[in-house]
């Protein structure tokens, strides 16, 4: 051997110690690149008409994309309509109800395997069950698509929460004689209620941040929407067209919109995860 | 109601314990249903993705897998080229992060001092929430041009060494580990380096098609480059899951018979966890496979199978969002919803057995 055996190990040991650390250090440097220059691009042209405007043609000065933003909030609303009630019942079934059984144990299962579909191919489904038989595209078709998205994640986060309930609370509402469906209503919701809420802020942070689905079901619009049955504009999806368009004013535009967007989300999901720091202290 | 207004107390507690028991059985029914709901959302995706592939499927039959002919205004659909792109650019992105990925687990779980982890796994856990549009913008406005100035016209000019090098060492490690159960002392040593530099330089002399200029910066490989930065939160996040759950006994116990840092790491941590870690990389590959955006916006939109990884390709869910809402034919949104199909298939398989693996894994160490 060239080395002795003891100081070869020694310095094996050190070395991939050594390239651990590395490659968390290197996979800081895209993050850093990104925020930074998301930043940097978007800020200059970051101002109230942003917020408020429609966007302009090509060429003119100004102009926002207020109707994006509104038009991202509406189809956070609907999805939160359509995935919420199924997403948090569901939950507490699987918790409550679906300690060691078959049926829970299929419906965990497909949950989970529900989550890994990509998002797009959830756009093509939206847009045959809506899109298609309502001959437009609209806010509905996009909020239906991103609740679908929404279901999944809701249920398991809701499940795990739940279940954290110590059983002792059960226990004691039990023993003063309230059934069971108001034990679970009025005292391990109450309890889990802010954990519950964590599980609904991310998934409301994921389904924000989307655009496969919507480019073909929420679809675009450079006016203010006149209701929820016509196409919409998103933040997404106007980052998205601004991005790969061919005109430096549009790109600059895009990245603003990315920033609101980085903004947007980072403060859903920070605010949550302040909360989820220690799911204990969730309960109470 | 007014019948049983003398015995009421007795009547109370028996009545709210009878109906307390329906409401019960209502209660659980109702949020059963919800729960049947989500079975009933699998069924409805498969089924409608299915319906409405269906006249592609009846007009081009099994030729849709194997064509590699995209022509919507000749009515000429094969999945092809889409399939590549999407399998190549996950596997790319898959050889990119898996090391990245596993080594930043293992220095969050074993190697970084405590006022490291929260940090670098909150950073890590940033990365997983970004929108893929911000990648994707990030990519053409930054990732693209720096590859195409910087590292594409390296890899043209030495990809080729590069390659021989990765075999070299390759074998190096391979022929040592092989050989050095035969051969005891430097002859062992000096045999395999001598058959990794041979291995190594006949790989690298080789003329290789893989890196071809001139490259435009949007390409398969930046595609892959970008995913793999997109995956990096999902590896990290359960090998990390995975490692944390190794009981802390096998740790001491290794550290006990005088292992190092990195022996206890393979031999206490990496060991015991790695079919959960072949489920990470899967959970990871199932991302990387449905990913949209960030590609679209990178891999430069041309159906086309080529070995070059610095051409510009197309993938599965890519092709989708370009061409989906301006599709110019009822054929053509049906081909593109086969391809949906194709793409919800080859994840599911991959998801389904990952999460068996991850279970599996998850629930060893708590029997």
């Amino acid at each position: 051997m060239i080395m002795d055996y003891q100081t070869r190990r020694r310095w094996l040991d050190r070395s991939m110690v050594f390239l651990c650390g590395a490659a968390a250090f290197i996979a800081m440097i895209p993050l850093v690149s990104l925020l930074i220059y998301v930043l940097m691009q978007g800020f200059h042209r970051l101002d109230w008409t942003f917020f408020t405007h429609l966007p302009t043609p090509v060429g003119v000065d100004g102009g926002g994309m207020g109707n994006a933003i509104l038009g991202t909030l509406t189809l956070m609303v609907i999805a939160s309509c359509v995935g919420l009630p199924i997403g948090i019942l569901a939950g507490i079934y699987l918790s409550e109800f679906g300690k060691k059984n078959k049926f829970a144990w299929t419906v965990r299962f497909t949950s989970d395997v529900l989550s890994g579909v990509p998002s797009i191919v959830t756009g093509i489904v939206a847009y045959t069950l809506v899109v298609k038989p309502m001959h437009n595209f609209s806010a509905i078709a996009g909020g239906i698509a991103l609740g679908f998205m929404m279901i999944p994640i809701v249920t398991r986060t809701t499940e795990e929460l739940v279940k954290m309930v110590p059983h002792s609370i059960r226990e004691a509402s039990w023993a003063l004689g309230v059934p069971q469906w108001k034990t679970i209503l009025s005292i391990v919701i109450r309890t889990a209620k802010n954990g519950i809420l964590t599980g609904v802020l991310l998934s409301v942070a994921r389904i924000a941040g989307e655009t496969a689905p919507l480019l073909f079901t929420a679809f675009n619009n450079q006016f203010w929407p006149k209701g929820i049955n016509e196409p919409t504009a998103s933040l997404t999806v106007q980052v998205f067209t601004y991005a790969i368009s061919p005109f430096k004013d549009w790109q600059d535009e895009a990245w603003t919109g990315a920033l609101v967007l980085l903004i947007l989300v980072l403060t859903i999901n920070l605010t949550a995860k302040m909360f989820f720091k220690n799911p204990r202290s969730l309960l109470r | 109601m007014t019948n049983n207004g003398g015995a009421k107390p007795k009547a109370l507690s028996l009545s709210s314990l009878s109906t307390s028991g329906f409401a019960d059985k209502v209660f659980q029914k109702l949020t059963a249903f919800f729960a049947f709901l989500i079975l009933f959302l699998a069924v409805l995706t498969a089924f409608t993705l299915w319906q409405a592939s269906a006249p592609t499927i009846q007009k081009m039959g099994w030729s849709f897998l194997t064509s590699t002919d995209w022509d919507p205004i000749q009515g000429i659909f094969g999945s092809v080229p889409f399939v590549y792109g999407t399998i190549l650019s996950s596997f790319l992105a898959l050889l990119i992060a898996t090391p990245f990925g596993l080594g930043i687990s293992l220095f969050l779980t074993e190697l970084a001092p405590m006022k490291f982890r929260d940090p670098v796994a909150f950073l890590v856990e940033i990365l997983a929430a970004i929108p893929s549009v911000v990648y994707g913008l990030w990519g053409i406005f930054l990732l693209a041009p720096f590859m195409r100035v910087h590292v594409d016209p390296l890899l043209i000019k030495a990809g080729g060494t590069l390659v021989g090098l990765l075999t070299g060492i390759t074998l190096i490690f391979l022929s040592s580990a092989v050989l050095g159960r035969f051969i005891k002392g430097i002859y062992g040593m000096v045999l395999s380096v001598v058959i990794g530099l041979i291995g190594g330089i006949w790989v690298g002399m080789m003329k290789m098609p893989f890196f071809q200029g001139p490259s435009t910066g949007l390409s398969l490989f930046t595609a892959g480059v970008i995913l793999s930065i997109m995956i990096l939160p999902t590896i990290t996040a359960i090998s990390r899951e995975v490692f944390e759950a190794v009981p802390n006994s096998y740790r001491e116990s290794a550290k006990a018979l005088g292992a190092t840092s990195w022996e206890t790491i393979l031999l206490a941590v990496v060991k015991p966890s790695r079919v959960g870690l072949l489920g990470a990389i899967m959970l990871a590959l199932g991302r990387a496979l449905g990913e949209t955006m960030a590609v679209t916006m990178v891999i430069g939109n041309t159906p086309q199978v080529s070995a070059n990884l610095l051409a510009p390709a197309h993938s599965m869910a890519s092709v989708i969002a370009n061409e989906f809402s301006e599709a110019t034919s009822d054929l053509h949104v049906s081909a593109l919803a086969e391809i949906g199909f194709l793409l919800m298939v080859i994840t599911l398989v991959l998801n389904i057995v990952a999460h068996l693996l991850v279970w599996a894994t998850a629930t060893k160490f708590q029997k």
